[in-house]
């Protein structure tokens, strides 16, 4: 069974139709990367697998459980579903470590020192055991990111989103994250990502999905989706990302 | 370019010095109105109606420090009663419910748009108007109703504001973690809202320990008397404002320090954006 079934979903911001139509699946242990344009919907289309946008039409399978189902049990569901934003979202307000535990004990109902251990087992993997204390205005972009990283993955998640998770990173901090990420996808983590790094979706994913105005133009391994892609529009989005100075001929 | 700078008529005074010019005016007239005030006031009949040091002393052994502190009692139940109401009213404001917005939004606009004195004008009429109703904790009771009801319209509007401002991503981030709804308004949106709306909440604060003088309204016993209304008091028995100017300096040694908090606060929340 696949782990994320998504069913013929329809998304509109007012008279925008942003989703029209999407069908894929996201099997377990598999690493997909969402390439298109800006405006393409595939930010969208990641935020309606943990419902933080509701779609009008269509389902969202997760693990069998029907998300999209007013009667699901979408918080727990969310617990499982970590997401990881543009703009990393720590909460200011709480520590580091604090940051990776108040979901923990609140919706796991774990004990505190359980929490803890967790949380700094979690830290240790991105290669922050040593900030701890630290509040998130005192990291860098790049720790901070990494940090949103840890805190879903002390909740023990089933699938990882990641909504263009370097793209408000200055260039130099971008690799820290990258690394992280890759150490998941090798550590067997079903993750969905959603980016523009295409030689990360090159390496790392299992299959990359082409979305253009709301819809899948083509999916497949890196290798035919990125080296050999079959549709126009995806010919002309990749000349653009990977030689952004060059100028078409109009 | 080859006349010399010298040579060119200059018509009266250069920018700088009518600058100066203007700003010694000022100050002449300044110091002029100054000697007029000390040399026509009758100083020492000032100084005997506003500040005779026999009442002054009278102020303190007659129980000034025992109504500071009620004026201090009187605000801290009032701001504690008007941060519960404030921000009860502003997550009604923003339900999703309908009927809890219109509720808190008419709370909101009555109690804002009415002078607070006739509210305590109610209130000292209430026990006339129902026979037998006593407001427990009395005189406390009263008077932190009276003044909370009122702070609460006020910080309520604060305190939604505080809770617009905190960023989408925030309770975006707590939801996707899997917090419900009241869990992630409790534990991430609440603590940054306060964090944001502390320096206005702290002016509140200082409209509260002013409007407390409007307790002398409900006509309270003598041991209850805060500031304004011992001095009042004082000052009637005396026939001299001596111990209301008292009573009045004592409100500054609470407002100014919160007024240099408030500040401080300001500079502090402009430091960490």
């Amino acid at each position: 069974m696949a782990l994320v079934e998504i069913k013929n979903l329809h998304k509109s911001f007012g008279t925008n139709h942003v989703l029209r139509g999407i069908d894929f699946t996201v099997e377990q242990r598999e690493v997909v990367c969402v390439i298109g344009p800006s405006g393409s919907g595939k930010s969208t289309l990641l935020r309606c697998v943990n419902l933080l946008e509701v779609p009008e039409e269509g389902q969202v399978i997760v693990r069998g459980e029907d998300i999209t189902d007013r009667d699901c049990h979408l918080d727990a569901a969310r617990s499982q579903i970590g997401m990881v934003f543009q703009q990393f979202n720590l909460f200011p307000h709480l520590n580091v470590l604090a940051n990776c535990t108040v979901a923990q004990t609140t919706v796991l109902k774990r004990g505190s020192a359980e929490a803890e251990k967790i949380a700094r087992a979690n830290l240790d993997r991105v290669g922050l055991n040593d900030k701890v204390l630290a509040y998130p205005m005192q990291l860098s972009g790049g720790q901070q990111q990494r940090v949103a990283i840890a805190r879903a993955l002390s909740m023990d998640p089933q699938l990882m989103l990641f909504d263009e998770p370097t793209s408000a990173l200055d260039p130099e901090l971008v690799g820290d994250v990258l690394t992280v990420m890759r150490k998941l996808a090798l550590d067997g983590m079903t993750m969905l990502v959603v980016t523009h790094e295409m030689a990360f979706a090159r390496e790392v994913a299992d299959r990359v999905v082409f979305m253009d105005a709301g819809v899948i133009v083509e999916q497949g391994p890196p290798a035919e989706v990125i080296g050999n892609p079959q549709h126009n529009r995806t010919r002309n989005f990749l000349a653009r990302v990977l030689n952004p100075t060059h100028v078409e001929p109009t | 370019m080859s006349a010399p700078i010298d040579t060119v008529e200059r018509k009266g005074l250069s920018p700088r010095q009518r600058a100066q010019r203007s700003r010694w005016i000022q100050y002449a007239i300044l110091i002029a109105l100054v000697l007029v005030a000390a040399f026509t006031a009758d100083w020492a009949q000032i100084v005997s109606v506003f500040f005779k040091p026999q009442y002054i002393k009278a102020a303190f052994e007659d129980g000034l420090m025992q109504a500071l502190v009620k004026t201090l009692e009187y605000t801290a139940g009032a701001f504690v009663i008007g941060l519960l109401g404030g921000t009860l009213l502003a997550l009604m404001r923003l339900s999703s419910v309908g009927p809890y917005r219109w509720i808190a939004t008419a709370y909101i606009e009555f109690f804002r748009g009415l002078p607070a004195i006739v509210v305590f004008i109610a209130f000292s009429l209430l026990p006339l108007a129902f026979e037998g109703l006593t407001i427990p904790l009395d005189p406390y009771g009263v008077v932190w109703l009276a003044l909370g009801i009122v702070a609460a319209a006020y910080m309520a509007e604060v305190i939604r504001a505080g809770i617009q401002a905190v960023p989408k991503g925030q309770i975006e981030a707590a939801r996707s973690l899997g917090m419900p709804f009241g869990l992630a308004t409790r534990k991430i949106v609440l603590p940054q809202a306060f964090r944001i709306v502390l320096p206005p909440l702290t002016n509140d604060l200082i409209l509260l320990v002013k409007d407390s003088s409007l307790v002398f309204i409900i006509g309270t016993s003598a041991e209850a008397y805060e500031l304004t209304g011992f001095g009042r008091d004082l000052a009637n028995t005396y026939a001299n404002l001596t111990p209301l100017v008292t009573a009045g300096f004592c409100y500054l040694i609470i407002t100014l320090p919160l007024g240099i908090l408030v500040r401080r606060l300001e500079a502090k929340a402009a430091r960490a954006r």
